[in-house]
């Protein structure tokens, strides 16, 4: 499937849900606070952060089962602030499902369709149709507590999604499933929404789980957005010390820009190491680079001596993970350095050892300098 | 599926200490209720006399089987036939019934108001409200009845209030009505319609409530559609607990109630006490029994259905 939308670029878009400096207050501390959002039609937009950061609270005020102290929501440009739950075109899949015990899959499935008066034949035209769907052709008369963990989750997916709705909110969906499933889930996801032609919404707290199916994600952190773009933005272009973090794994090194020009930025450490960056910055400022481990790269000679950014150290310490390992690499003045490298030939061993003396270096385009 | 429960060994057989453990009940069940109903049948089976005790056969084990034997032929149906073709008794029982059906109807009403308001109360307060719901009992039952006498007697309270808000200006009969019955009896059976209720209505994941409402059902309609079908076994569970013993109900209906039509338990009571014809009086009672099982048998019945289907 195609991964090449981008509502942004797309000045002319209208957003389908916006929100507009909405703030939510539980006794005085706000779990969303001033938050503003434009969300696009035909968008699977992930909101991301910790939890306690206000992603599920976000979710909850767009479904109506949070009102908004300040701010106004629009849904296709119609304010829904005051539209009850049970009016508002969009419909939530449940973190713990909320499958009704008392009614049989094809009952709880249609049981939205029945709230709209619809007829019998096209209600049960529609479960049919849904089942197919998520893949659950004869469970239609099982009851919730005789089918696995899995094929609960199917059931409250195709219950959200049998009455067509304009936003699908899913609350952290996979958070009960094992790894294995969760993995054919999100790529599921991703096929439904993109044959259904819908707008998705997730709230999780897996980084992984968001890049790969969001075409945006919002990363929260306190009941604001830190930051909202796509995923490759999001892990290659932070915009502060705490999405790096957040984010994938990162090295932070702390310093002064010392000299800037021609789109490039030399940057002291405290220990006296300078690093040439590809960055615009101003002299003087305090700044963290932020270096992603598979960009560093280890040699076990010294480098060139026209090497960008080359440093001596020390492996002390050696995760392996199987498709990569990550060295851990102590300098010389004793800052510690991540390097990830790939595990490309079998049997090969661990290129190093612990306690081996390593060269590291890394091009200039590879770190981003962050102010915050 | 088949899955073995506690005290099954590898080949599914019940240990004996498992044994032993499912025997208590049963045990408890022969000597509290199959022993003395079986007394009780057996003294319906028998005739009145002027004796001690005041019936007759009485079996003589010093006679040996030749006792047994007279003590057998001397046992009939007789009272049974009495109660079929008297009015007084058909008309007790279904008077009892209909009592205990339309009490059972008001308790629900107000029981499951009652529990779904402790239910929906702040957690912190819901203890103290099921307090207040039990309270009652640290008092006598007789002294609270009597306290209704009070209430509801010509110059009582209720009509004292009556007066004063302007409603009536001529004080109400209220006593010895069926509808004081009907007061007294929802007043001393609702704790036991209201707890089984508040238990069912309080385990309801408020998630579900949510999606309802997410799919489209207003907060109203949710309340019948989920809600209440799924405190089924706390309706049923409150239905029975009020049900049965009104329908043998003495105290109240004796109390509150006229002299007109008696309940199957004031019925019973005279033939007991006033006739001291014990034999009738036992027939009453184990017709009353047999009548009782019925709505038990129903509920088991919904009960087992729905544990097989979950297996």
């Amino acid at each position: 499937m195609s991964r090449g939308f981008a509502p942004l670029s797309d000045t002319k878009a209208e957003p389908l849900v916006r929100f507009e400096s909405v703030s939510r207050r539980f006794g005085g501390v706000a779990a969303v606070d001033r938050l503003s959002l434009d969300i696009y039609r035909n968008e699977f937009f992930a909101l991301l952060g910790p939890s306690g950061c206000g992603k599920t609270t976000l979710l909850r005020l767009l479904a109506g089962f949070e009102r908004p102290d300040e701010g106004r929501i629009t849904l296709g440009g119609l304010d829904i602030a005051a539209t009850p739950p049970h009016r508002r075109p969009v419909n939530m899949m449940f973190q713990s499902y909320a499958l009704f015990p008392h009614l049989t899959v094809a009952g709880n499935i249609a049981f939205g369709l029945r709230q709209d008066g619809i007829a019998k034949a096209v209600i049960a035209a529609r479960v049919d149709e849904m089942l197919a769907l998520v893949k659950l052709e004869g469970f239609a008369t099982r009851r919730p507590d005789q089918l696995s963990g899995g094929q609960r989750q199917r059931v409250a997916l195709a219950r959200s999604l049998a009455k067509r709705p304009q936003v699908l909110l899913l609350d952290e969906p996979m958070a009960a499933l094992d790894r294995k499933l969760r993995e054919q889930t999100q790529f599921e996801l991703m096929d439904l929404q993109a044959r259904l032609g819908l707008t998705f919404v997730i709230v999780t707290h897996d980084q992984g789980e968001a890049m790969t199916v969001a075409h945006r994600i919002a990363v929260m952190e306190r009941g604001r957005i830190v930051q909202a773009a796509t995923p490759a933005e999001i892990y290659e272009q932070p915009q502060s010390r705490w999405v790096a973090e957040f984010v994938g794994d990162v090295n932070l090194i702390e310093g002064v820009v010392l000299e800037t020009g021609a789109g490039e930025a030399v940057i002291g450490d405290n220990g006296g190491r300078r690093y040439r960056v590809a960055a615009d910055a101003a002299t003087g400022a305090q700044v963290s680079i932020a270096l992603r481990p598979e960009k560093i790269r280890i040699h076990a000679a010294p480098a060139p001596h026209d090497a960008p950014n080359a440093m001596r150290g020390r492996v002390c310490d050696i995760g392996y993970l199987g498709g990569i390992s990550i060295y851990k690499v102590r300098l010389d003045d004793g800052v510690t350095l991540k390097a990830a490298v790939a595990n490309v030939a079998r049997n090969s061993g661990q290129t190093f050892g612990t306690q081996d003396e390593v060269w590291l270096s890394w091009p200039p385009d590879a770190a981003v300098v962050l102010t915050r | 599926m088949a899955k073995k429960s506690v005290g099954q060994d590898a080949e599914g057989a019940v240990s004996p200490r498992a044994r032993l453990l499912v025997a208590v009940p049963y045990l408890w069940l022969l000597g509290f209720f199959l022993a003395p109903f079986l007394i009780v049948l057996k003294i319906s089976l028998s005739e009145t006399a002027i004796a001690q005790p005041p019936y007759v056969p009485v079996l003589d084990f010093a006679a040996g089987l030749r006792g047994v034997a007279d003590f057998l032929a001397g046992l009939s149906f007789a009272n049974y036939i009495t109660i079929a073709g008297d009015d007084i008794y058909i008309f007790s029982y279904l008077k009892s019934l209909k009592v205990a059906a339309v009490s059972t109807a008001i308790l629900l009403l107000c029981g499951v108001a009652l529990a779904y308001a402790i239910a929906r109360a702040p957690r912190r307060a819901q203890p103290l409200l099921v307090m207040l719901v039990v309270l009652p009992f640290w008092t006598s039952f007789l002294i609270r009845v009597y306290a209704w006498i009070n209430i509801l007697q010509r110059d009582g309270l209720l009509n004292q209030a009556l007066i004063w808000l302007g409603l009536t200006d001529q004080p109400a009969t209220w006593l010895a009505t069926d509808t004081a019955v009907y007061i007294g009896l929802v007043y001393s059976y609702l704790p036991f319609m209201v707890l089984p209720l508040y238990a069912s209505f309080e385990k309801l994941d408020e998630s579900l409530l949510e999606a309802a409402a997410d799919l489209g059902c207003p907060r109203w309609k949710a309340f019948f559609v989920v809600t209440l079908p799924l405190a089924w076994r706390g309706l049923g569970a409150g239905a029975l607990l009020c049900f049965v013993p009104i329908v043998g109900e003495f105290v109240v209906p004796d109390l509150l109630g006229g002299s007109d039509a008696a309940m199957i338990g004031q019925t019973l009571w005279t033939e007991f006490f006033a006739n001291k014809d014990w034999p009738v009086a036992s027939a009453v009672a184990v017709v009353l029994v047999v009548l009782l099982t019925a709505p038990i048998a129903v509920y088991q019945h919904l009960q087992t259905r729905e544990i097989e289907a979950r297996q």
